[in-house]
């Protein structure tokens, strides 16, 4: 009997061999598969921690190693990047490719590990994608203006507990990119929506509502993020588990934003308020 | 070396207002003139980085991930202390100070902590303007919990996920600022070194990890927000990029290094399963909130499932030890008592290299009196992590946990104004020393890195700035940074050479095993000389059986680590070394010698002070220096938490 800690009714740990097809792409050049075999890989390990396996292979055998991005190691700093088996993150449900632990496969099985794979995320080396799109859409308008020193009393602020509970489901958003890389059109509206989201119903981001719809819209567009055609890969394969209803709302909120400024306009150049 | 802490005069309350008072300030206009380098994105980092740019200087910021986002404060996951005093319980910044400076063992800086206090209520202030979600009651007004080492619930919370929050608030206060072009964000960019000209901080060396670019970079003040150092343990609950490089090398151009051995080991991880582990998992200590923490009785049950042993069978360890704090005692309290019933053979789990090492972490209680729904509301993300990680369901059987290293309370010297013994080189956050002493409590990381970066620096670097004028930065053609550059160059050059056979991972594992065997939970002196020889040999067989695969110029993981490696295989020595000579046990340093009835023993009369360490040059001995810890408030006593 395999026990779930990855020992056998002996005590002995359970191990898995397998056959890796990793993705080698280096500067300036055509990337391409590159096959490797591992012997002994525990059940209880993490991905990453067989991709570490692979790595100190790999040195022992004087090769260059695979460059992946990773560093938390428990699912939250959203650097782990790596589609398995064509799904971001790999088979499992609402976990990151840090999460995924290799109990999840079998014995003998061949596992295909490629980097994100979207037009906004340029592969930079091997596994690892330039993410700064995501940081652009941020800067343009994914937060609440408020200079150090200034806020007031913060119990001055009540927020309906229902609103703060939503606002927090779309806020555990940890800006992976698997939205994207799922996604057949490279589209960023599960990330766009869940920042949106946060902000707009709080009480605290009213005042900036629609100038930061537009503006993240807007520059979610100028940086080569594609359109929403309602799929829902994206929601499948979060690790967060946003939910779709993120996009319908983000939807909602810009054509509120538009029609107001439509409507609002007087002929002089925008201010850029509400 | 010159260790001046500056604590201002007068009545402890009044210490921070009056200061403030005195603080120079730099005109409007005059702002924009100045160049501040701030170096990480975490907390305090990210907090510092965008309060300067709001007040008007020109800002270069860097962090080592692919967007600042990442940095490791993100993971922090129970929650934030504050004094507001919201839940009518008897809180104020007094209490607050007491119990942070009763939790650090009496060996913190007193007016540092009861600032830390005072800011605590501007911080909350400030995260609810930015949008954190923070936990609500149904009235819509803030909710609390309480955390260990407080009789108070004064802990803010956003699920197991207020670090994520927080961060991500700086965040875009600080995306906010780089949107407007007055930060300059550098990601991917790790810092290799530091510059000073005429003895000030005028710069930073680094290399950018995408191109290999090794770059100067001149400014008239550095702000180093680099973190801990718990990765020279290898195994923790770090993030895997989490390092030392930034502060060490400051270190090496003379900054003092205080109190390296004040490490804090977190009393509920995920206990170890194997060999290629490479991190260790962090169970919020709010679980303590509603967990209770047991081992069998008797060792010849250790084996048996949970539920085939009966109630009378079980210890409640700390409950019976420590009554009136039970599952809340501090960290360093719950993770001795844990290793103690596992040395005495009462652990659980499976046996690792012939031990159990672990203890249960029980919610059958809380769950019976609150129902699963509430527990899960208050910990779903924490039991899946952990269901994730061990396949087990924590809802049916108990948690398995075990200490693990978390924190690092040492750090860079700095004096009341977070500026260390270099002038223009101030320190914040978890990288300085300056608040935690020997043992930090929980929900207090979050709080000091955010007194720092949004309350603390603002004020004091300001005042730094104003006092040496607009001379001008040096030109990066200065022979100062030509020099730097080059020792930087030399090395990387150096370590991609060797070519020899073991790879930089399997060096920190091995230092790693030697620190936490001999410098972790527990600490002797016949131990700690033993480490400090086995370090010395590990480093000088790094240096030549070391194999840094990749090439310099481009995206190079193995380089990368090579040289947080190399500068780990120093540390670790300088850690032991501070440890050895340690001769007491307070919070988190635990010296086997010194002991009463089992708990810890500090002699006050001749350690009431904090080491500072000054680099001598490579391979010589550093020297110790002392600022002694006058309090002018507080008396010191024994902590007692029964």
């Amino acid at each position: 009997m395999v026990t779930a800690s990855g020992q056998n009714s002996h005590g002995h740990e359970v191990t898995l061999a397998l056959k890796l097809r990793v993705w080698r792409q280096r500067k300036g050049q055509a990337g391409h598969f590159e096959e490797h075999a591992l012997a002994a890989v525990p059940t209880s390990a993490s991905f990453l921690e067989m991709m570490d396996m692979l790595n100190e292979q790999l040195i022992k055998e004087g090769k260059e190693t695979f460059a992946f991005d990773h560093d938390c190691r428990e699912g939250i700093c959203g650097m782990c990047s790596m589609t398995i088996n064509g799904m971001p993150h790999g088979p499992l449900p609402g976990v990151t490719t840090c999460q995924l632990h290799m109990r999840n496969f079998r014995d003998g099985e061949t596992i295909t590990v490629e980097p994100w794979r979207a037009r906004a995320f340029p592969v930079l080396k091997d596994l690892v994608v330039d993410r700064s799109g995501f940081d652009k859409v941020i800067q343009a308008g994914g937060f609440i203006t408020v200079r150090t020193g200034s806020a007031p009393e913060a119990n001055n602020i009540p927020v309906p507990k229902g609103v703060a509970d939503e606002a927090m489901d779309a806020a555990e958003c940890i800006g992976c990119g698997a939205c994207v890389a799922s996604c057949k059109n490279g589209s960023a509206m599960l990330f766009v929506g869940a920042k949106i989201n946060h902000l707009n119903i709080l009480p605290q981001g009213q005042a900036e509502r629609d100038r930061r719809t537009l503006a993240m819209v807007k520059t979610m567009d100028e940086a080569g993020f594609g359109n929403c055609t309602n799929y829902g890969e994206c929601q499948a394969h979060c690790p967060k588990s946003i939910t779709l209803d993120v996009i319908a709302k983000l939807n909602r909120d810009y054509l509120r934003a538009r029609v107001k400024e439509f409507f609002s306009s007087t002929g002089k150049p925008s201010k850029g308020g509400d | 070396m010159k260790l001046e802490s500056k604590t201002p005069v007068g009545p402890l309350a009044d210490k921070w207002n009056n200061h403030k008072a005195k603080l120079r300030l730099v005109n409007p206009a005059n702002r924009r003139k100045y160049h501040i380098i701030v170096v990480g994105s975490g907390l305090a980092g990210s907090a510092a980085a965008a309060s300067f740019a709001e007040m008007g200087y020109q800002v270069s910021c860097f962090c080592y991930q692919d967007s600042p986002r990442r940095a490791h404060s993100i993971a922090a996951q129970g929650g934030i202390n504050a004094a507001k005093n919201y839940q009518n319980d008897g809180d104020s910044a007094r209490r607050l100070f007491l119990d942070t400076i009763k939790g650090g063992d009496y060996r913190a800086r007193e007016a540092n902590v009861y600032r830390l206090a005072q800011t605590s209520a501007n911080i909350i202030d400030q995260c609810v303007a930015q949008g954190v979600p923070f936990a609500r009651e149904y009235g819509g007004l803030l909710a609390n919990r309480s955390f260990g080492g407080a009789q108070v619930s004064r802990t803010f919370y956003a699920r197991g996920q207020t670090g994520q929050q927080l961060l991500l608030g700086a965040y875009s206060a600080l995306s906010r600022q780089i949107g407007l072009g007055t930060v300059k964000m550098y990601t991917r960019h790790e810092m290799l070194d530091l510059v000073l000209v005429n003895g000030h901080a005028k710069g930073i060396i680094t290399r950018h990890l995408v191109t290999g670019e090794i770059q100067a970079w001149s400014s008239d003040v550095v702000v180093l927000c680099t973190g801990g150092y718990g990765n020279v343990f290898y195994l923790s609950t770090n993030a895997q990029g989490c390092n030392v490089t930034a502060t060490y090398r400051a270190h090496r151009r003379g900054a003092g290094f205080a109190n390296p051995c004040y490490t804090q080991i977190h009393p509920t991880c995920i206990p170890v399963h194997g060999e290629d582990q490479s991190k260790l998992t962090l169970m919020s200590e709010s679980l303590r909130n509603d967990g209770r923490v047991w081992v069998p009785k008797d060792a010849a049950d250790c084996g048996k499932l949970a539920s085939e042993i009966p109630e009378e069978r079980r210890d409640y360890f700390l409950e019976r030890k420590y009554p009136s704090y039970g599952n809340l005692a501090p960290r360093d309290i719950a993770s001795r008592a844990a290793k103690e019933v596992c040395d005495e053979g009462r652990g659980v789990g499976q046996m690792v290299e012939g031990k159990r090492l672990g203890v249960y972490l029980d919610f059958s209680a809380a769950i019976q009196r609150l129902g699963e729904a509430t527990i899960r509301e208050r910990y779903g993300n924490l039991f899946d992590m952990y269901e994730n990680i061990t396949g087990e369901n924590a809802y049916r059987q108990p948690m398995r946990i075990f200490p693990a290293v978390h924190y690092t309370m040492g750090g860079l010297w700095v004096d009341y104004n977070l500026q260390s013994n270099i002038p223009g080189l101030f320190v914040g956050g978890e990288a300085n020393f300056s608040d935690h002493g020997a043992n930090r409590l929980g929900a207090s990381a979050l709080m000091q890195g955010l007194a720092d970066g949004y309350f603390v620096l603002p004020y004091t670097v300001t005042d730094y700035l104003a006092g040496v004028g607009l001379t001008g930065r040096p030109s990066t053609d200065a022979p100062e940074y030509k020099a730097a550059l080059k020792e930087v160059n030399d090395r990387t050059a150096r370590l991609l050479s060797i070519n020899g056979q073991r790879s930089p991972r399997s060096y920190h594992k091995a230092l790693g095993k030697i620190v936490w065997e001999y410098c972790g939970m527990a600490r002797t002196k016949a131990g700690l000389e033993k480490a400090i020889q086995e370090i010395r040999a590990l480093r000088d067989d790094f240096w030549k059986n070391v194999k840094v695969t990749g090439s310099g110029d481009t995206l190079a993981p193995e380089l990368e680590r090579a040289g947080r490696v190399a500068d780990f295989l120093e540390f670790g020595e300088l850690m032991c070394l501070d440890a050895l000579v340690r001769e007491e046990s307070c919070g988190g340093h635990f010296r086997t010698e010194y002991q009463q009835e089992g708990e810890a023993k500090r002699d006050d009369d001749k350690f009431a002070h904090v080491a500072v360490w000054e680099w001598q040059g490579e391979g010589a001995q550093p020297v110790r220096h002392i600022e002694s810890l006058v309090y002018e408030e507080v008396q010191f006593t024994t902590r007692s938490y029964k």
